[in-house]
């Protein structure tokens, strides 16, 4: 009854806070306080299970209350029995997490005045989460293990800070039972479930016998002892073909083989018994459905401390590589309202089951060629892509995380849940697509992102549940109401900014890009421009690619599976053009600009009269550039005409003439290339100033080029007599050997006092996936080592000292 | 809004006069185009490609290098010795200017090694000269980019022995740099017998290495001298001289690295030497397109034109406050601003009475007790003759304006737009009155009278009729402007349309902080105007 009741003011409350948004700060507040007394007076005038007249004549259905400026606030009045008031938030909260993540929920707790306790580790002292939040405290060095994974250090912040709860994010100890109930113990609210949720989502075997109890479907197969070859083969009959034969403990693809049809079963199963035992040393194998075009659906669930539970709607997450989320969308294209429904009422099922309380996933194999659907597991935290669900909802999920674990129910019925417009979320990471997307580390030397329209979900169009429809039916849009059209709208979510190390000992993600529209093709559209202004230096990202991505025809057309990227490998990696002339013309123009800025008018006709030779002769500069792998070598030509106007011939083959051309605040070049105007960034990497020059890239300017959705990188060469007085320098240390790069130390093949000759292998280094092995360049004697194996190593650091032979004692 | 000061454009542009006139100019401007572009190739192909083969760079390569990017040149003299000598000397073998290197005007001088070796021919001497007078008059840090072969022996009484010969650029060296005028060298090739001391009279100078050679005797001397074998390389290169004897600084790498060391010089050069002045004005350009001076001006000298249609097309806005507009018409005086630079116009519209001579005086009277440089804008035929103007005392009224310009505590320029002849010379600030700059158009005049005068009053003073028109014929053709600027009468010629610009550049570097000290020049003296006979 006291839930019920609760849970009703609470509705009301978020309702017309929904309503309201755009209106004043005052009104809304006046919307709040009526929400919440409403219900409690009538529950004061109706002790009794039985609605009193004054309220109840209208409350079966919808009561309005209308209150200024023609704000009208509902209430469903069908549980408002029993004495209700809203349970305050925590007054202060620890996040136990770094990144976007912790930023997120800091920005949600600020909104509601929550006071919030960052932890670092030693490599975040400069991090974003720590200057958003009040507080912060280091728990330990870098290695995760040492810091965020550190329970005793979390929970000893919480005494010292007096946080009441902690929000754990996602990932570290967001799922870790053992957490939660050590925060149980210390009287420190864990916002996520309770742990015995946690353990019986964290087994697989155990999550799929409950779901199947409550009967949520599962991917149907034997998972039994019985290894009889012809009883398998049975159960595969009755499973129906195609089949999965994979190894019980296995992992990696090893042991696994898929079955077409019966005649085939039993080759298979030999050979995968075979490799199971060889590999995980026990032959069990397990058969199971295989799913041909299987994509990857999610239900987004919140349960409250009261038993109950809703559907936030699904999401597809179906795009992916090396079995991790690059893309995520609300809703999943193409479902009907029935299999919408039918996803949304299994999943809270499933919560259920559990007795889930918070925020979960249900996560669900869908068979694109059968429509059918089958539990895969549960995730029993907020996940990285929520933001997408808020989108379509309008709701802030982590606001609600935090009702929920203050006691209050669910701020919205299963009815009231908005089903809004098309969402997407793209995961910007520090990855080499073209190499397999295996991560990449570094420092984000340059990093301009697009400027996000909202920080929150935006306000939706007042919806209104649809009367007499099945449960799992999002409401219907109020028409009529002032707040008019959904209009596309820009989230970013970024833990990092300029300057950051990326991946080097935390995930490689750098950041979300979150888009809501009317429709999906709005949707990809707003993504598209989106990515297209975001850019990066300084480490390799998938940027490039969640833009062919966004513009694939397929993706476009909805046609998603987890096979995608395999399948239109060809169309999404396009061979790597070479860089246009515009691209070209564009870089050498900021070589010019930026080596000597044209001056403003009104000085000097010293500076004013640019380019003004007398007796004939024109400026000109011959610029040459080179692609990063020095495969090409490009010259552009510009002569200095007048004051900013350029004539630019390309590789001796292109010419713009007459091209009026200035440099911006923040490096772009503004030109009239061609018929075109242009706007381009152009970001120039310097190498460090106290490496010598050589001729490695590696010691020579980049300038990174951004032109038409597309980076290119270009090398400025390094002049002949820098190179000489570089080979000088790098002469003059033979003994030292320093690192060319920043790289990770593979092994020290030496050890001080030992003999080496020129030539031999002293360390091995690896950067930008490769090794590079560093050779003695003299005969001698090992002086001193600064390095150990495994140490990442900054550029120019001196590794391994050799004092050569002296002339004097040969 | 219409302002009172600005000139009316009474031009005709579609006039058959008008177009004939274009038409005259232009084909002069063009032969001028092709002649500056004949000289920049320098020595031609050959000597370029031998040059080339060295791995060096070519003379105007290194200029441009080491002139800041989208900067201007004010090229100086760049068909010195056009014509002069038996064999072709373009540019006198030498590249002189004023650029913007780090920021910071100075004056260059770029030996040409594609002719004849950069040896120095008398008017290579005098190119060089005026190079430096131009660099201490307007306090200018001095680069010499050197590659010669010194004197050019065949010359060398033209070249060595007089006041205003080769010993003279080390003396300009020596009291510039004691007037804190910085002086840089960067040797790129050979540097020999008195081209030694260009280097070793620098304050701070560069040698290239295994490439620029400094000796005051060659091998071949040497050994004739004492006997001693010896290579270049070890008797003069680069690295004996930084390493051993001090003669040189830095050692550059190439002619890139060494013209990447000067720039660095000139950038930290501190607060040797001046920088210019911000102007006294916002620029605005003339209202009136500057092409149209063609078919003002016309090539025909008899053909008269009203100078404050040349004006319109010259200054600020078009603007030109004009001084004494009712009194004596046939000199204009006003004042206007270039690119922003005060200026005083002192211009022809005929010939010269005493009255406009008086006119003139006043006005740069005016000018310099307000400090406003004055531009000279030529086309003068004299000051009258006859009884009636000598009655009036012509000659004492010439002599106070011709005082009056040799005395004004002002820097003065000089564009001679049509004929510069006779005294008339002297009153608009000829080259003996030393402007800061001196050019001509491409059909100026410049001698002591007009041909056509002239052969009367040869034909009154000599019976022989055919040594009348030889002698005209010859006057004429010394009269010209090309036959001036290859002597170095003038600092080059300049198209009509880079007149503004070119007066531009120049006000500019005049404009400086006055120093409260002596001067370098007696236009900044404030030491008066002596005695004006009255």
């Amino acid at each position: 009854m006291l839930s019920k009741s609760q849970s009703t003011s609470t509705r009301s409350a978020y309702r017309s806070l929904r309503a309201v948004s755009s209106l004043n700060r005052r009104q809304i507040l006046s919307a709040y306080a009526a929400a919440r007394i409403l219900p409690t007076s009538s529950a004061v005038n109706n002790q009794s299970a039985v609605p009193g007249p004054n309220f109840s004549g209208v409350s079966r259905n919808f009561a309005t209350t209308k209150l200024n400026e023609g704000l009208y606030v509902y209430h469903i009045a069908g549980h408002s029995e029993g004495p209700s008031y809203h349970k305050p938030h925590f007054d202060k909260i620890l996040i136990a997490n770094r990144g976007e993540i912790a930023c997120r929920v800091i920005r949600t707790a600020r909104k509601l005045g929550i006071k919030t306790v960052a932890v670092y580790s030693e490599a975040d002292s400069d991090s974003m989460h720590i200057k958003l939040a009040d507080e912060a405290y280091c728990i330990g060095p870098a290695p995760s293990s040492e810091s965020y994974l550190r329970m005793d250090k979390i929970i000893d912040v919480c005494h010292r800070s007096g946080a009441q709860a902690v929000h754990p994010g996602y990932g570290f100890l967001s799922e870790n039972a053992e957490f939660a109930e050590a925060l149980v113990k210390e009287r420190i609210v864990f916002i996520g479930p309770p742990s015995s949720a946690i353990v019986s989502m964290g087994s697989k075997s155990e999550s799929k016998n409950i779901m199947s109890a409550a009967g949520v479907p599962c991917v149907p197969g034997y998972h039994g002892n019985n290894q009889d070859p012809d009883f398998l083969l049975q159960e595969a009959e009755s499973i129906g073909f195609p089949v999965l034969i994979k190894a019980v403990h296995g992992g990696g693809g090893k042991g696994m083989r898929v079955v077409s049809s019966s005649k085939d079963f039993a080759e298979a199963l030999t050979s995968a018994q075979r490799e199971s035992a060889k590999s995980f040393g026990n032959a069990t194998v397990l058969v199971e459905k295989y799913i041909t075009h299987p994509r990857h659906v999610e239900v987004q669930v919140f349960a409250d401390q009261h038993g109950n539970a809703v559907s936030l709607w699904e999401r597809d997450c179906s795009v992916q590589r090396r079995n991790q989320k690059i893309i995520e969308e609300a809703p999943a294209p193409g479902l009907s309202p029935e299999l919408r429904a039918d996803l949304s009422e299994k999943a809270v099922e499933a919560a259920k089951a559990v007795k889930y309380v918070g925020a979960g996933t249900v996560e669900f194999i869908f068979d694109n060629d059968t429509d059918e659907f089958y539990f895969m597991e549960m995730n029993t935290r907020l996940q990285v892509e929520h933001p997408v669900t808020e989108m379509i909802t309008g709701l802030d999920l982590v606001q609600w995380q935090l009702e929920v674990a203050a006691g209050n129910p669910l701020p919205l019925s299963q009815r009231e849940i908005p089903l809004v417009g098309h969402a997407f979320e793209a995961r910007i990471y520090a990855e080499n697509p073209r190499n397999n997307f295996l991560p990449d580390s570094g420092s984000l030397f340059y990093l301009s992102a697009p400027t996000p329209t909202h920080v929150f979900a935006p306000s939706l169009p007042a919806t209104t549940p649809v009367e007499d429809a099945p449960k799992f039916t999002p409401p219907s849009i109020v028409r009529s109401s002032s707040s008019g059209d959904i209009e596309p709208s820009v989230r970013l979510e970024q833990g990092f900014g300029q300057g950051s190390q990326i991946g080097v000992f935390y995930d490689p993600m750098i950041a979300k890009l979150v888009v809501h529209g009317r429709d999906r093709t709005e949707a990809l559209r707003v993504l598209r421009k989106a990515l297209d202004e975001y850019k990066v230096v300084g480490v390799s990202t998938n940027v490039e690619f969640l833009r062919s991505l966004a513009g694939n025809e397929a993706f476009i057309q909805g046609d998603v599976e987890t096979g995608f990227i395999p399948k239109h490998f060809n169309e999404l990696f396009p061979p790597v053009p070479a860089p246009s002339p515009e691209a070209l013309g564009q870089t050498a123009l900021y070589v010019v600009l930026r080596d000597h800025p044209i001056a403003i008018p009104s000085s000097s006709p010293w500076t004013s009269l640019a380019s003004r030779r007398f007796g004939g002769d024109v400026h000109d500069r011959l610029i040459t550039l080179q692609t990063e792998d020095a495969s090409q070598t490009h010259t552009v030509r510009v002569k200095s005409t007048s004051p900013g106007v350029f004539d630019i011939t390309v590789n001796d083959a292109t010419e713009f003439s007459s091209v009026s051309a200035y440099l911006g605040s923040k490096g772009e070049v503004f030109s009239s290339l061609g018929d075109r105007s242009l706007r381009t960034t152009v970001v120039s990497q310097p190498p460090p100033p106290s490496l010598p020059a050589s001729s490695s890239p590696n010691t020579m300017e980049r300038l990174h080029v951004f032109l038409d959705g597309q980076k290119s990188t270009l090398i400025l060469p390094t002049p002949k007599w820098l190179l000489s007085l570089g080979g000088d320098v790098l002469g003059a240390g033979k003994g030292a050997l320093k690192a060319p790069m920043p790289s990770l130390v593979i092994e020290v093949k030496v050890n001080v006092g030992e003999k080496v000759e020129k030539g031999q292998a002293i360390v091995v280094l690896e950067s930008m996936k490769t090794e590079t092995v560093l050779r003695a360049e003299v005969n001698g004697a090992v002086k001193a080592i600064g390095c150990k194996n495994g140490e990442m190593v900054e550029e120019g650091r001196e590794l391994v000292s050799i004092e050569a032979d002296g002339e004097e004692n040969p | 809004m219409y302002h009172p000061s600005v000139l009316p454009s009474l031009v005709s542009c579609s006039s058959p006069e008008f177009q004939e006139k274009a038409r005259n100019m232009d084909i002069l401007v063009e032969d001028l185009e092709s002649k500056l572009a004949a000289a920049r190739q320098g020595g031609g192909p050959k000597a370029v490609a031998r040059m080339k083969s060295k791995g060096k760079l070519l003379p105007r390569e290194r200029l441009a290098l080491l002139l800041d990017p989208h900067s201007p040149f004010l090229e100086l003299s760049a068909l010195a010795a056009h014509e002069v000598y038996s064999e072709p000397i373009p540019g006198a073998g030498m590249v002189t200017g004023i650029g913007r290197i780090a920021g910071r005007e100075c004056v260059i001088v770029v030996n040409d090694a594609t002719v004849k070796g950069g040896s120095y021919h008398p008017l290579t001497v005098k190119k060089h000269l005026r190079a430096q007078e131009i660099a201490r008059e307007n306090n200018l840090p001095c680069v010499y980019v050197v590659e010669s072969g010194g004197a050019a022996l065949p010359h060398q009484a033209n070249v060595f022995p007089d006041k205003e010969h080769f010993g003279r650029i080390f003396y300009n060296m020596a009291q510039m740099s004691a007037l804190n005028i910085p002086q840089i060298a960067v040797v790129h090739g050979i540097s020999v017998a008195g081209g030694a001391y260009v280097p070793a009279m620098a304050d701070e100078n560069i040698i290239v290495q295994n490439q620029g050679r400094i000796f005051l005797a060659g091998p071949p001397l040497v050994k004739a001298a004492t006997g001693e074998v010896v290579d270049e390389e070890h008797l003069g290169g680069g690295e004996m001289h930084s390493k051993e004897s001090g003669v040189t600084d830095h050692l550059a790498r190439d002619d890139e690295h060494a013209i990447a060391i000067a720039r660095g010089i000139i950038g930290d050069l501190g607060t040797t030497g001046e920088r210019s002045l911000q102007p006294d004005a916002t620029p605005e350009n003339p209202l009136y397109p500057a092409e149209e001076l063609h078919g003002i001006v016309g090539t025909d000298l008899r053909q008269s034109f009203d100078m404050r249609d040349v004006i319109a097309r010259i200054v600020d806005g078009s603007r030109f406050r004009e001084f004494k507009k009712e009194y004596s018409p046939t000199i204009v005086t006003g004042f206007a601003h270039i690119h922003g630079h005060s200026v005083g116009i002192v211009a022809n519209n005929g010939i010269l009475f005493s009255q406009s001579a008086l006119k003139a005086t006043h006005f740069i009277e005016l000018c310099s007790q307000r400090q406003i440089p004055l531009l000279f804008l030529v086309n003068v035929t004299g000051y009258m003759v006859g009884s009636k103007a000598e009655r009036g005392g012509i000659a004492k009224d010439g002599a106070k304006m011709v005082r009056a310009v040799a005395c004004a505590d002002v820097p003065k320029f000089t564009v001679i737009v049509g004929g510069s002849y006779g005294a008339g010379n002297y009153g608009m600030c000829g080259r003996a009155y030393s402007p800061r700059f001196l050019w001509m158009w491409p059909n100026a005049k410049v001698s002591v009278m007009g041909s056509g005068q002239l052969s009367q009053v040869m034909s009154q003073v000599s019976k022989d009729p055919s040594q009348h028109s030889a002698l005209g014929d010859r006057i004429e053709q010394q009269s010209t402007a090309l036959y001036a600027t290859a002597r170095l009468w003038d600092d080059g010629i300049i198209k009509p349309t880079d007149t503004r610009d070119a007066v531009g550049l120049g006000l500019s570097l005049a404009k400086k902080q006055r120093l409260s000290g002596e001067s370098n020049t007696w236009d900044g003296s404030g030491k008066g105007f002596g005695v004006f006979r009255m």
